[in-house]
Order: structure tokens, then sequence, then C-alpha cells
């Protein structure tokens, strides 16, 4: 029945067919009073079907007010297309208040992606020509704010009339309007660029910000503008000066601070005039030190103002004390109680780190005190800032910080923080130890969070710092025993207990709490980490190829492996099947075998194949002794001042060439060592250094398997009566060799023939090019820091051709 | 700001804090002309809540800085608006009461 429809509401409501359509207000009303969305669409749906009717029917008197309760329907989110043309009428219509809603419904509802839009220009035209001062502005803020390029086009004589216009109402909107219009209609630049200069002489304060932002416009988007508007920095230098030294003016001032909207304007367009102008900068230094200093910065209005100045003097050619302020004033923002002010220093000190970073240096403590911020956006860039300062000289204090920072921050946090840690441990690490520390407290705070090769790296870490074997398989056996849960861990814990599980039972390991762990616990361990439902494929698959290394390296029986060995044999899991029936087999028919196919794995190259390949290939090695340790990163790269002899012979130098990227590399790295047969003809060994009894010496040798490749090991000794330190040699060769130094074998060489420093150099020579040798050694001795760069003279002709 | 929640879009380059000022000095025009603005006073006069705006930012930018100034441009608009209704109303009344 009709009378239900009509919705249930405390008050009579007029009957609709007789009385005038609603007042806006009212309609607002009922649509609040609507207790659910079908009742609000339903009320929605009956007003606009009369409003629709009105705009059929015509009606002249209403007209806006109905457009209005449109608008307010489109506000809402329901359809209102059908007033575009309503949006026109009103525009057209004598009366000021028709003019105010249409304009402000073209503005809501005319859009420049239909053509509908533009026939509104014609209208506007007239308006700015003839209407009264308000109806030009109404005129003017519409066109700028949904104007097409062919408005602005077609309009833009009558703006630039209005830019000469006396009324400063007018005029400010009209400078404005033409921003606009260049925004969209680049050509326009030419039209507007000349009244700028004399604009600028005026001092109402909003005519002065539209021309700012008009020359700014004109200035960002062509090259030329930007040049010819340098000439004005003196004069927006004297606006600015003006601004700041005069007293307190009520009608723009904010908290002290004289017309910020106008002061933040001008600073950005004198970073754009000075960005790269050593002239422009030199002019602007002192104004900006003075607002940095005389800005009071108790409230917001002055830190704005203040923090628009820090960023106009880190983009310019700032004298280097200025620039030190500041960086200061950002850390100063550091400790501001409001979180805004904390937020944008963040941000901004991120993105000078770089370019300034002893500067910013200065503020660590602050920035990581700021980790402990409870807001996420601030946290996140605390940690960004954090890592980016990390150095050599702090990286042991900010690690501790940051670690303890992984153990509580925020789980979306967590990945980027054990990454950034990771990283930078990788590039700071002080001690193979502390890095291997390191890893192993980020893989138990948060190892599910970390990269997937974060375990490959650990393993090859481990594996090439032998000296800590002992220490790394006992560590991780702690935290294996404590929490296999972490996949990370346990499959680095389950490689290391696998390849030196010797070391672990042996007992005394000097850097760690004396451990007694019985061999039946470690197989329980493994056994239980194979059985685990948290141990992911690979996991196990660790774990069981772990077990089967054991067999060769415990003292007792077999017969707990081979029992675990032969259950797998008929898992479901194909990879885990697999290597139980090989490793089975290996147990059954190749026996005699075993022990030379389990030996202790050879060093996995850093970009090599999966640890589990290597035991595959380590059957072929196994003859082999072990390899040297990793070849740490050619230090080559601090020799680029001495490559004149050498044409460029460090960028080579960089890398560890890839030998062979097959997964039979490792092998060919390997057969490069030289251990079988001797080489033919010994090449005579080479002093090449002596300076107070410090003595340099090299040998060659040519492995008879490759010719290419030619190892010199350097030999450093001291028959005087002070120590070496500190000693450091890098080396540098021709571009078309490549060089790998490995990591020498320690820094220091005592007094009276102490142990001498040998590091070994791997040369490569395809072509067979004539070996050159430049050599930079830096050393401490007799208190002294000695540096000496010299080429290699007298090389033996053996040892390229 | 009691109930009312502002949100405002700016570019990478922008300076966050003086956008700050800017949606404060807006609120404080709403206050002033509105009297100890409400939410209520902006839904039902949300025409007026963009007369406002468009006083005191056009296409995007500052365009007046004195407060006074602003206000004042307002009250003489609204003026121009009841003058011409004022001129309009015997009118009105006769459609309201449902006499042509």
């Amino acid at each position: 029945m009709p009378g239900q429809r009509v919705f249930l509401h405390s008050r009579t409501l007029p009957v609709r067919m007789v009385a005038p359509s609603l007042k806006l207000q009212d309609l607002i009303e009922e649509i609040r009073g609507a207790k659910t969305q079908a009742q609000e669409r339903e009320v929605i749906q009956k007003e606009c079907a009369h409003i629709r009717a009105s705009f059929r029917d015509g009606d002249p008197v209403h007209r806006h007010r109905q457009l209005a309760k449109l608008l307010y329907v489109h506000m809402l989110g329901y359809p209102a297309h059908f007033g575009q043309m309503e949006c026109l009428k009103l525009i057209a219509s004598s009366r000021f208040t028709d003019k105010r809603v249409g304009y402000l419904g073209a503005m809501l509802l005319l859009d420049e992606r239909h053509d509908a839009h533009l026939l509104i220009t014609n209208s506007i035209k007239n308006d700015l020509s003839q209407g009264i001062q308000p109806v030009q502005g109404l005129a003017l803020c519409t066109l700028s704010t949904m104007g097409s390029a062919e408005m602005c086009r077609d309009l833009a004589p009558e703006v630039e009339k209005l830019l000469l216009q006396p009324s400063p109402y007018v005029r400010k909107k009209a400078i404005l309007t033409a921003v606009h219009m260049i925004r969209k209609v680049p050509e326009l630049s030419s039209v507007f660029l000349p009244p700028c200069v004399h604009l600028l002489h005026e001092r109402h304060h909003g005519i002065l910000l539209g021309t700012i932002t008009l020359i700014t416009e004109l200035c960002e988007r062509s090259p030329a503008a930007l040049k010819h508007f340098r000439k004005v920095v003196p004069q927006l230098v004297q606006i600015l000066r003006t601004l700041v030294t005069t007293g307190y003016s009520t009608e723009h001032s904010i908290s002290g601070v004289s017309d910020p909207f106008l002061q933040v304007q001008i600073l950005r367009l004198l970073r754009i005039l000075g960005r790269n102008h050593e002239e422009s900068s030199e002019t602007m230094n002192d104004l900006l030190a003075q607002v940095a200093t005389n800005t009071d910065t108790s409230r917001n209005a002055g830190n704005a103002v203040l923090f628009e100045t820090v960023l106009t003097i880190m983009d310019i050619h700032s004298a280097a004390g200025l620039r030190v302020l500041a960086v200061n004033i950002l850390g100063r923002f550091l400790l501001n109680s409001d979180r805004n002010i904390r937020y944008v220093a963040l941000t901004s000190l991120l993105r000078l780190v770089q370019s300034d970073h002893s500067a910013v240096q200065r503020h660590r403590p602050t920035v990581v005190d700021c980790l402990q911020e409870t807001d996420a956006s601030l946290s996140r860039r605390a940690l960004e800032l954090s890592l980016a300062l990390v150095n050599s000289s702090n990286v042991r204090a900010m690690m501790q910080e940051l670690q303890a920072f992984l153990e509580s921050c925020p789980p979306d946090l967590r990945a980027d923080c054990a990454s950034g840690i990771l990283l930078a441990a990788e590039r700071f690490a002080p001690t193979k130890r502390w890095h291997i520390d390191t890893i192993l407290h980020v893989l138990t705070t948060a190892g599910t969070h970390v990269r997937d090769d974060a375990v490959a790296n650990l393993t090859q870490l481990i594996g090439g710092a032998q000296e800590l074997h002992a220490y790394s398989v006992r560590r991780l056996y702690n935290a294996l025993a404590e929490d296999i849960s972490q996949q990370p861990l346990v499959q680095v814990a389950a490689w290391c207990i696998g390849e030196y599980g010797d070391l672990l039972l042996e007992g005394n390991c000097e850097e760690i709490e004396p451990l007694q762990v019985d061999e039946e616990e470690v197989l329980a361990l493994l056994e239980k980490v194979l059985q685990s439902h948290m141990s992911l494929p690979a996991t196990r698959g660790y774990a069981l190829t772990a077990l089967m290394k054991l067999s060769t390296r415990l003292q007792g029986d077999n017969n707990r492996i081979r029992q675990v060995v032969s259950i797998y044999r008929s898992c479901l899991d194909v990879e885990l099947q697999q290597r139980a029936v090989e490793y089975d087999t290996l147990f059954r028919k190749y026996d005699h075998m075993r022990a030379a196919i389990l030996e202790k794995m050879p060093l996995v190259e850093r970009d090599g194949p999966q640890a589990d390949e290597e035991a595959k290939q380590s059957k072929e090695a196994a003859q082999l002794s072990e390899a040297a340790p990793a070849p740490t990163e050619s230090q080559a790269s601090q020799l680029l001042d001495l490559l004149d002899l050498l044409d460029r012979a460090s960028g080579d130098a960089q890398h560890p060439p890839p030998l062979d990227p097959s997964p039979g590399g490792a092998l060919v790295y390997l057969l490069d060592l030289p251990c079988a047969p001797p080489p033919p003809a010994p090449i005579p060994d080479l002093k090449v250094f002596e300076r107070e009894g410090v003595q340099l010496n090299l040998s060659f040798i040519r492995p008879p398997e490759n010719p290419a490749l030619l190892l010199i090991t350097i030999t450093a000794t001291n028959s005087s009566e002070g120590d070496v330190t500190n000693f450091i040699c890098q080396a540098a060769v021709p571009k078309s060799l490549q060089l790998q130094l490995q990591a020498p074998s320690g820094n220091t060489v005592p007094a009276r023939g102490g142990l001498p420093i040998t590091q070994l150099f791997r040369i490569l020579n395809p072509n067979k090019a004539p070996l050159r040798l430049k050599l930079r050694l830096t050393y401490n001795h007799f208190h002294q820091s000695v540096q000496e760069i010299f080429e290699v003279n007298n090389l033996p002709v053996e040892s390229w051709q | 700001y009691a109930s009312l929640y502002f949100c405002c879009a700016i570019e990478d380059q922008d300076n966050e804090l003086i956008t700050l000022e800017i949606i404060h000095r807006y609120v404080e025009l709403l206050d002033k002309y509105f009297g100890s603005v409400c939410e209520l006073d902006i839904i039902f006069n949300f025409e007026k809540a963009y007369f406002i705006l468009d006083e005191f930012l056009l296409g995007g930018e500052v365009q007046e800085t004195s407060k006074k100034n602003v206000l004042k441009a307002i009250e003489q608009a609204d003026l121009l608006q009841e003058d011409a209704k004022e001129a309009e109303t015997p009118r009105s009344v006769l459609e309201e009461i449902g006499l042509t």
C-alpha cells in the first residue's frame, strides 16, 4: 500500500504534491533520520525524482535549492549527473545566489573528461569580463579548480587582463588561476611571465603569495625562466628579511611568526633559484642563517618556517657551517615532543644521510632513541636511518641497539630489521666471530623473517673460519637444543653438526663454557628435527644428511644412524626418500667409500650451488686437501689513484672472478691448488721490498693443470728491533689479468725475525699478457706509519709466459 | 578538533608542517564563521564550508593569509545573497502557502 512506503517519522510531513520542494536543511535532516541504508536510499531516490521533475519543469526560482540538495546527495555517493545542465543554467543566471551554487555545482559535477564541461566556457568569459568582483571571484575559482586545457587556452586573455586590475581581491585570484593554467597548458608561460617582476613590488600579502607561487611554477617548468628569475633573488631576500625583522602584525602573524605561509613560499622559491648556482646561494646565505636562528620555535608555525629553511640550506650551495647548523636543527627536531616534527626530521635526515654523513652521525644517539617510538611510521624511519648510520667505528654499539630492537620490534618491521642487521654485519664485521655471533643472534630472535640466502651466507662464513668451527658448532648445538622451530637456524645448525660433529664431542673449546655432549644426545636431537612437524622439507633434508655425515665423525657404532636412514627409505617426501635410499646403499654396498665421500666439505663458492649438491660432488673432491680460506674482497678499489700505469686494473680485481659458472666450478677451483705433482720448473723467489729491516718476498707457483693461473705468495719478514703492526698489502695488475687477494695470515710481524705474514695472490692470465704488478704497503713501524707504493720490477718471465 | 577530522592530500615536496597550519587556519575560519564550529554545522551548511574554503585556497594554493580578509569576503558575498533574496521574498512566501 502506498501509505506503507512513506518513512515512519514522528512528525507529520507536508504532503508532497501541493507543497513546494523541501528546503536543503530539511532534506539533510530526513536523510540523517533514516535508520537503515535501505531507508536512506529510498528517501534519496524519492527526492531525486522530485528534483528531476523540477528540472524538467524548468523552475528557475528554486533551481538553486534543487541543485544544492542534489550536491548533498552527490557527496553521499549517489548519482547526480542529471544536474550538470542545471549548473550551466544557474551560472548563466543573473542572480548571485544562482551563480554561487551553480559554480559550486560545476566544480563538483563537471569533469574535464566529459565534453559537457566546455559549455560553461562562455559564461565564465562573460563573468570574468563583466561581472562584479564576487562574481569574477567565483569564475576564477571554478576555472582554477576544473578548467581543462582547452578552457584555459580560451580564457587566458581574460585572466591576463585581470592581472592588471586595481582590486587586490580579484588580482590575487587571477594570479593563482594563471598558475593553474600554466600547469594545464605550459605554453601559456610566455603570457604570464612578463607581469611577474612587476607584481613582486606589491605589498598585499595575497598578491605577493600568488606571485611567488606563479614564479615558482614558471621556474620549475622552464630553465630559461629559472635563469630569468635569478635576478629577483635580492628582492626576495629583502622581502623575507622585512617579514622576519618586522614586529608582530596581528593580521598576518601566527604565534609570533610573521605570515609563515608567505615565508615558506619565499624560502621554497629561493631554494629553486639557489640550487646549483653559486652566486644566488651566496646572496641568501646570511638571510638563511638569520631565519634559522631567529624564528620562534615554540609553536608549529615557527617550526614550519624553520623546516623549510633547513630544506633550502641543504639544497643550495651553502657554507659548511650553515649546513651543520641545518642538520643540528633537524637533530633538535628529533627531541621535540610533537610527533609530526619528529617525523619530518627523520624523513629529512634520511635524505641527507648520504650527502652529509658525518653531520648526521652526530645525532646518532638521538636517532637510536627514536627506535622506541610507538608510532609505526616513526619507528620505521628511525630503523632505516639507524641502519644507514652504521659504519665500521660504531658497528658494535649500533648492532647491540639494533639487536635489542629486533627482539621487541613490531612484526612488520622484523624482516627489514633482520636483513638490515645482516647486511651491516656483512659490511662492517670487526671479526669473524662477532659476525657469526651476530648472525646467530638474528636467527634465534627473528629466524622466520630472514631472507633465504641467510642460511647459505652463514654456512659459508662458518666454513671459511676454520678457527671458529668448534666455537660455532657448540653455539649452534646449544641454540638448536633450545628451540627447533626457527628453520634457518635449524638448517645451519644441522649442517654444522654434520660437518663438525667431531669437534662438538671433543670437549673443550676456549671461548665457550665447556659442554659435555653425548653422542646419543646429538643423534637424538637430529632425529627430533627430522621428525618434527615444524621442520620444512628442506630442513629435514639437512638433518638427514647431517646424521649421515656423523656416521664417520662419531666413535660409536652406527646402528642408530643406519636405522633412521633405513626408515626414511619409504618416506613419502621424494627428496628425503632419495637421500635415504642413497645413504642406505652407501652403508650396504659401498661402505669402503663412505669415509671418503663424507669427508669435510670444501668451501662453498658464494654464488655456488646449494650445499647439498656439493655433498655429491665431494665424492670426487674428497681426495684433495681442504680448500684455502675464503677470498676476501680485493682492496684494490683503494688503489685507483695508482693506476696510471696499469690502466684500470682495479676494476677487474674487485670481484672474485667466477672461474666456471657451472656446478663443476668448485672442482676446478679446487684443482687449482698446488697439491699432487710439484710444478716442473720452480720459478725463483723475488725480493721486492726492503726498508729498515722489513722485507717483502714474492714466490711464484704455476700449477701445471691450469696454465692461466699464477699463484704468488708474498712473505713479509722483520729483522728489525721494532714490531711491524697493521700491515696491509694491496695489489693491482693490468686490466687483462684478474687478481684475487686472499686473506693474509695476519697483520703483525713481531721484531727480530718474528713469525712472518704470508698472503696468497691468485692471478689469472689466460691471454699470457706480460705480468705487471704494483704493490701498496701500509704499516706501522717504530711508531711511524709507513706507506710505500711501487711497481715490482724484474718479474720473472716464467711467471706469465 | 573535538570530533572533526581533516584529511589533506599534498605532493612529495610539500612542507608537511605548513600544511598543518593550513588545516588549522581553515578550522579557525569555520570557527569564526559558525561560532564554535561542530560537525553538524558543516553537514547542514556544507555549501558554506565550500565557499569559505574557496576564499582561503584557490587551485590548491593559499590565496589569502589574512583571516580578516577571508571572513570579510565571505560576509560580503553572504550580504549579496541576502539582498537578492530579500528582493524576492514576497513571491516566495506566497508560493510557500500554496498560492501562486
